[in-house]
């Protein structure tokens, strides 16, 4: 039986100002199950408030977002809809992962203790059965020998690989990336995007804010330009990169070649 | 001028007790101090402006009152309250309140100071209130503060030296009885001198053991 599938993540008239400057504007985004979808633009153009917003570490001032059709940050109740409490809106966090430009790994837990820490402490998962996931995931991003060393001793594209385990060992419905690479030497972008690019392949939903196109044109299935808070452009990838649609995307990827 | 070490040999036990005391006094009322900061912290750096005001004037209240004054307010003037202490409780009383001032102001200050990415991390991955406080904040601001506290371990050692006001017999109190009974106030006090900057020695390795801890920590910040 076909049925309409749900997006597994859906933006409607999402908007989010700061001191009355409107950051973003009015976004709609559907993201399928399985989609990689990438987001570009411009430095200030609001790809980190709107990763922010899904999981409502930034609060929407209007709009809606749900997650497989679920809405985040009000419940229903009797009388219409009321504010989801604290911990309600931590628990909906729980199913969205997220992989941040400096890591923020928690410095005073080694790799592994990073990795299983939520599932522990938040899904309370049994830790035996955390500690096997989480040194399954390690040896996934080629971590399996750093299981005990403390992120200090670790390199940026280490760091940002236990970031992602992290990530996974939540099993999230989808995964969030804030330009995952662009605090690492250049050296050590590629390791990262490596694991990202097989997290693409294995049908991970994602969402990816990057600054590397060729990574988008590889890994994405769709490519949303984003230009002062408003989507510009969503098409496939190679349709992007091949034949931007507006004049803003076509001179924002000159700048790329 | 020879001095009359034999004398302070003789008399090693009061030194030793003196010691004693002062050590474990302060080692007590640290670590009672970093437990009551913990929990004043946690209003201090409350999202409700009032809680935030009634606990930074307990906090300022505790902080700007000479530690003499306090000794002699805890001591002299409660019991025309109706409240009479011996001077070990009045003592160490005295220490907490007047060390728990400042240890919720430095864990205040650690805290405002974390980056603010790693508590970020931890709301997205499920924490809220006093569980992102207990697994992702705190374990920071305790080892950021390690230096810190160390510095005001050496202040608060020093400070008890007043406790002899109240004829606590802590080194300082040792070292004076000992001199007045033997008018030996130079090898006395210099004894006890020594003993200080034994102690602080002792301490400042543990800052520096500290500072070690709280470098990796900032390292891991991932900056
Ligand atoms: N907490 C905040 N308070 C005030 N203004 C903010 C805040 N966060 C973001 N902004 C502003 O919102 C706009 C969009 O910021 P955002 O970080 O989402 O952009 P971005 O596309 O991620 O940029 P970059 O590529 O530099 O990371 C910017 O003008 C920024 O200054
Ligand atoms: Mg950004």
């Amino acid at each position: 039986m076909a049925t309409d599938p749900v997006p597994a993540v859906e933006l409607r008239g999402l908007v989010k100002q700061f001191g009355g400057h409107e950051v973003l504007v009015s976004i709609d985004l559907a993201v399928m199950p399985g989609e990689t979808v990438c987001i570009v633009g411009p430095s200030g153009s609001g790809k980190s408030t709107l990763l922010r917003c899904i999981n409502w570490l930034e609060r929407p001032d209007r709009g809606s977002v749900f997650l497989h059709g679920v809405r985040v940050g009000y419940r229903r109740s009797d009388g219409g809809n009321v504010l989801m409490s604290d911990p309600e809106l931590a628990m909906l966090r729980t199913r969205v992962g997220m992989v941040f430009q400096h890591f923020n790994l928690w410095p005073h837990m080694t790799a592994l203790g990073n990795v299983i820490e939520s599932p522990i402490h938040v899904l309370g998962r049994p830790r035996g059965e955390a500690v096997a996931e989480g040194e399954r995931l390690l040896e996934k991003v080629g971590l399996a020998d750093k299981r005990d060393v403390y992120p200090a001793f670790l390199s940026g594209g280490q760091m940002q690989r236990v970031a992602i385990a992290r990530a996974l060992a939540m099993r999230p419905e989808v995964l969030l990336f804030d330009e995952a690479t662009s605090a690492l030497d250049p050296e050590l972008v590629g390791e990262v995007l490596a694991v990202m690019k097989d997290l693409a392949r294995e049908g991970r939903t994602m969402i990816v804010v990057t600054h590397e196109m060729k990574f988008a044109r590889e890994a994405a299935s769709r490519v949303v330009f984003l230009d002062n808070g408003r989507i510009v452009e969503i098409a496939p990838a190679e349709v992007f990169f091949e034949k931007p649609a507006s004049e803003r995307a076509r001179q924002f990827l000159e700048r790329y070649r | 001028m020879t001095l009359r070490l034999d004398v302070i040999w003789k008399e090693w036990l009061q030194f030793a007790l003196g010691l004693g005391n002062t050590v474990w006094l302060c080692a007590v009322s640290m670590l009672l101090s970093l437990l009551l900061g913990v929990l004043f912290v946690v209003p201090l750096m409350s999202r409700r402006r009032a809680v935030r005001a009634v606990a930074r004037t307990a906090v300022d209240s505790g902080r700007c009152i000479p530690f003499l004054l306090l000794t002699y307010l805890v001591y002299y003037a409660l019991p025309s309250l109706g409240l009479s202490l011996d001077k070990w409780t009045a003592a160490l009383i005295t220490l907490v309140i007047y060390n728990t001032a400042y240890m919720a102001e430095i864990l205040r200050s650690a805290w405002v100071h974390l980056p603010p990415g790693q508590t970020e991390a931890g709301r997205a991955f499920g924490y809220t209130g006093i569980r992102l406080f207990r697994r992702i904040i705190l374990p920071q601001v305790l080892i950021a503060v390690g230096p810190v506290v160390g510095n005001q371990l050496i202040q608060l050692i020093k400070d008890s030296a007043f406790l002899s006001i109240i004829t606590l017999p802590e080194l300082t109190y040792a070292a004076n009885s000992v001199q007045s009974f033997y008018f030996v106030p130079f090898e006395s006090f210099l004894v006890a001198t020594l003993l200080y900057w034994g102690l602080c020695g002792g301490v400042e390795y543990l800052v520096q053991r500290g500072e070690r801890l709280a470098a990796m920590v900032r390292r891991g910040h991932g900056h």
